[in-house]
């Protein structure tokens, strides 16, 4: 079966899904939705796969426009894609049957517009004319505002959804223009044309400033991320498993779709490289060392989704600049990284979001400060969510070390570009990922020592249970596949080949293998390999060997009460908390964090004798704070100014009229 | 009579349109402004007139009687008729003082004698004088709907900016069709009969035929609602 039909039939299997839940009740509606997605995300992931295998596909449907047919077409880009859409919307319809048990009987929406909004992400994956990627595009926009104010009796979640809303707006805007622009060069709302246009260097420039900023608004790159941490924490965790664990990706998709395939590799400028590094870098450091400061368990991770499109993007800002300088190799290994950081994170952040929402589940609440001790009860959950952090936090033998390792190698072998300020700057972005991959791995430390570890914090987390198998068994796959892309880069690299064999004219195939299937290596066998099952076989003797001589044969394991400096009122709150855990890096960064800290202390009696002590410690996003806030007050005063304009008397409206009709007559004659 | 002598006796006219436009704001008082109203339909129908005997378009001479009936003396005498009904204050209550309200005339003037230019270029019937102080009078005109508080005299202000089109009209194109000028000359007074009615009607809905109070009225009302 060709790819396009297998695509079709996930699309189909979706609408199925939408139909479902809008017609059945009940169990019924949780069962058939989850089913059919199940359903897509297995055809898409197929697709996908063919995709990657065979040659390019493509499909006109009667749809849309009289004289606008909807084209369709799968090449290595969309299959890499739709794979990766396959890959986590199976394990989340897996997981959404018994994850929305909970949500029985108040679903319709949520039941409706999940579905479509699946839809959205596979059609703009597949466009191949501007028209259908911006209709799928909205799609995916709207249904998902509707699927973060699915719990809209708080206020949080509606002005999350606003914001939302309008951030995605804008992003539609500026994704049109670029359209608008290739559309003017190409004569043609289709993609072909648009590529076999040549368009003048400046106007290619303005198509990637509008792409670049309309996309990365969508992505949630700094600066443009305000709408992140506020509109997935808010979403059930299915829907921001697979907001961020897919959209996200979606943007990227986009971006790399407009930048590397309409407007051409050929044509690429050397700032336009210079400009996404420094954007993936700063979203990098920037995501990661706001996460640390949150305690908010999904706004913790919604920052990290930052951080990782920031990493994303460094892969992909690298390659461009090295494909402008003539290093195609190189650029190709860029592009590669980039991508499989795409996958990677999409499978590693879904897991943690799935995790996430079987804690809140057990745990009743988001916040971290009330959890804690949770691997006794919750063991599974607890390993899976263990694995995640792993993989994110880039060690071996899990997935997020190679792509982060490509990306490393892309940098580390980048020759000496033109100028000072380029010859800096890719060391410069090399630093800030290894900071940035340092602070994740204190991060997750932190996460799963305050989740999981240590004594429950609250009634809550003490008495919290087990999740069902359904949600246990959509949690286990992507932790498989997590540890299968980190071990078998070898077999996984080649698959991605035919990506840069289209966008860049280079092939990596050839040298991927030079060292044997057991090591990866990148370019050139001299410079570096790597091999996951030598790691990991590495890592499992020193372990064991370590484990043995603590341990033993014969000695059993003690258990007693634990040591407690003579104080025999041991309670929850003398642990570590998810704030005390960050106070040093709250220090260390201070001048980026700006902390708004307040200790109060009682002291009734004397001076001496402090009864009470409270310390509160909040972190505003200072990007929200200085750039979005003044940004959103000067349009709100605008507006009113102009409200109040409206509200004046007839002889302001003639003023107003006659003033029109001065400047008309001065600036037309 | 000669065609350039009749070209000179338009721009003499103008000229004299300007200055009465530049009466109509300087009045304070409202009877005074009503005087100067009539005397600009008195010479729109000079105007026509003129331009009909130098052109031999015997239309337009049903035009300037026409004109001269209902600019020179209806309007004005439906308006006296509706200040004398209601009872209106005799001032004019400007919102901009008087000199002010000179000095802004007098660079609006200027400003259209600078616009017109280009026009010079493409007009054959018309000097550019008389196109350019046609256009400062219909700015004139909006000027005094802006600049004064009562109703009437926005009114008036708007029928001065139609008499300022109606003088451009028959100075550039020789006098539009008659059935074009019957139109709107039945419409300006369709227009004067509405404003009247209205003026009772507010008058008895608001206690006053001042904008603002109107306004303020309104305001109140929406408060209570």
């Amino acid at each position: 079966m060709n790819a396009m039909t297998l695509a079709a039939g996930s699309g189909i299997a979706a609408l199925a899904a939408a139909a479902g839940a809008g017609l059945l009740r009940g169990h019924l509606q949780r069962s058939a939705l989850c089913l059919f997605l199940g359903i897509s995300g297995l055809l898409s992931a197929s697709a996908g796969l063919v995709g990657l295998l065979t040659s390019t596909a493509s499909l006109i449907l009667p749809l849309g426009l009289p004289w606008l047919p909807m084209h369709f077409r799968i090449d290595g880009l969309a299959a890499f894609f739709l794979l990766v859409i396959g890959a986590l919307l199976v394990p989340v319809a897996i997981y959404s049957q018994g994850y929305l048990k909970g949500y029985q009987g108040r679903m319709d929406a949520l039941a409706v517009f999940l579905p479509l909004f699946v839809i959205g992400m596979q059609g703009v994956v597949l466009a191949n004319d501007a028209f259908a990627f911006m209709l799928f595009w909205e799609l995916m926009s709207i249904s998902s505002y509707f699927l973060v104010t699915f719990e809209h009796e708080n206020l949080e979640n509606r002005k999350a959804g606003f914001i939302y809303l309008l951030m995605a707006h804008l992003a539609g805007l500026l994704i049109l223009g670029a359209f608008a622009v290739l559309y003017a060069s190409g004569g043609s709302f289709e993609f072909s044309a648009m590529r076999a246009a040549d368009i003048s260097s400046f106007w290619a420039s303005v198509a990637f400033l509008l792409a670049a900023f309309g996309f990365g608004t969508k992505a949630g790159a700094v600066p443009m991320h305000g709408w992140l941490p506020d509109a997935h924490p808010v979403a059930p965790s299915n829907v921001s498993a697979l907001m961020s664990g897919i959209m996200l990706k979606v943007a990227i998709f986009g971006f790399v779709r407009v930048t590397w395939d309409l407007i051409g590799s050929g044509d690429f400028q050397w700032w336009w490289g210079a400009v996404v590094l420094a954007a993936g870098a700063s979203s990098a450091v920037f995501g990661v060392l706001f996460a640390l400061q949150q305690h908010d368990l999904k706004r913790l991770l919604a920052y990290h989704s930052i951080e990782n499109i920031g990493i994303i993007l460094i892969g992909l800002g690298l390659s461009m600049l090295l494909a402008h300088f003539g290093h195609p190799m190189l650029a190709a290994l860029g592009l590669i990284a980039g991508l499989y950081h795409t996958i990677n994170h999409a499978l590693f952040k879904g897991l943690l979001f799935m995790g996430a929402g079987a804690v809140l589940h057990a745990a009743g609440t988001r916040d971290m400060e009330s959890m804690g001790g949770l691997v006794h009860r919750m063991p599974a959950t607890a390993l899976f969510f263990l694995i995640a952090s792993i993989s994110i936090s880039a060690l071996p033998p899990f997935n997020g070390f190679v792509s982060e390792w490509l990306t490393f190698q892309t940098a580390l072998m980048s020759p000496q570009l033109g100028g000072a300020l380029l010859t800096a700057i890719v060391p410069f972005s090399a630093a800030m990922l290894a900071l940035a991959g340092a602070l994740a791995a204190a991060c997750f430390v932190k996460v799963f020592g305050i989740v999981f570890l240590g004594h429950a914090r609250s009634e809550a987390a003490a008495s919290a249970h087990e999740v069902d198998a359904w949600m246990k068994v959509g949690m286990a796959i992507p932790a498989f596949f997590c540890l299968l892309l980190g071990l078998l880069p070898v077999l996984f690299v080649p698959l991605l080949d035919v990506i840069p064999r289209n966008l860049l004219d280079v092939s990596l195939a050839a040298h991927v293998h030079e060292h044997g299937w057991l090591w990866l290596s990148p370019v050139d066998v001299s410079h570096a390999s790597y091999s996951a099952p030598v790691a990991l076989a590495g890592m499992l003797t020193i372990g064991g060997l370590a484990f043995w001589w603590l341990h033993p044969k014969g000695s059993t394991v003690r258990r007693g009460s634990i040591w407690s400096c003579g104080n025999p009122h041991l309670n929850a709150r003398m642990q570590y908390t998810a704030t005390s855990f960050s106070q040093p890096l709250r220090r260390i960064f201070g001048g980026i964090l700006q902390p708004d800290e307040h200790a109060h202390i009682e002291r009734p009696a004397h001076k001496l004798l402090s009864q009470k002590v409270r310390h509160a410690v909040h972190v505003a996003d200072p990007v929200v704070n200085r750039l979005h806030r003044p940004l959103a007050d000067a349009v709100l005063t605008l507006a009113h100014a102009v409200q109040k304009e409206h509200q004046r008397g007839i002889h302001a409206y003639l003023a107003w009229t006659f003033a029109t009709v001065l400047v008309l007559l001065a600036v037309f004659t | 009579m000669s065609m350039s002598l009749v070209q000179q006796l338009v721009d003499g006219l103008a000229a004299l349109m300007l200055l009465v436009s530049f009466a109509l704001l300087a009045q304070h008082r409202l009877l005074s402004v009503l005087h100067w109203f009539a005397a600009q339909g008195v010479l729109l129908a000079v105007t026509a007139t003129i331009v009909a005997y130098g052109t031999g378009n015997h239309e337009l001479y049903i035009s300037a009687v026409m004109t001269f009936l209902l600019k020179g003396l209806l309007l004005p005498w439906l308006l006296w008729h509706v200040i004398k009904r209601l009872h209106v204050h005799r001032e004019v209550e400007p919102l901009v003082n008087l000199t002010l309200t000179m000095l802004i005339a007098l660079g609006i003037t200027l400003f259209s004698f600078h616009i017109i230019q280009p026009i010079e270029k493409i007009s054959e019937s018309l000097t550019s004088d008389s196109m350019a102080i046609a256009t400062a009078c219909v700015l004139l005109g909006m000027l005094m709907m802006i600049t004064r508080r009562k109703a009437i005299t926005q009114v008036i202000g708007f029928l001065a900016v139609e008499n300022s089109l109606f003088f451009a009209a028959i100075g550039s194109t020789n006098g539009m069709p008659l059935v074009v000028e019957i139109g709107i000359a039945f419409d300006v007074l369709i227009a004067a009969l509405i404003f009247g009615l209205f003026f009772f009607q507010i008058r008895t809905t608001f206690d006053s035929l001042e904008v603002d109070a109107m306004h303020a009225a309104l305001q109140d009302r929406e408060d209570e609602a």
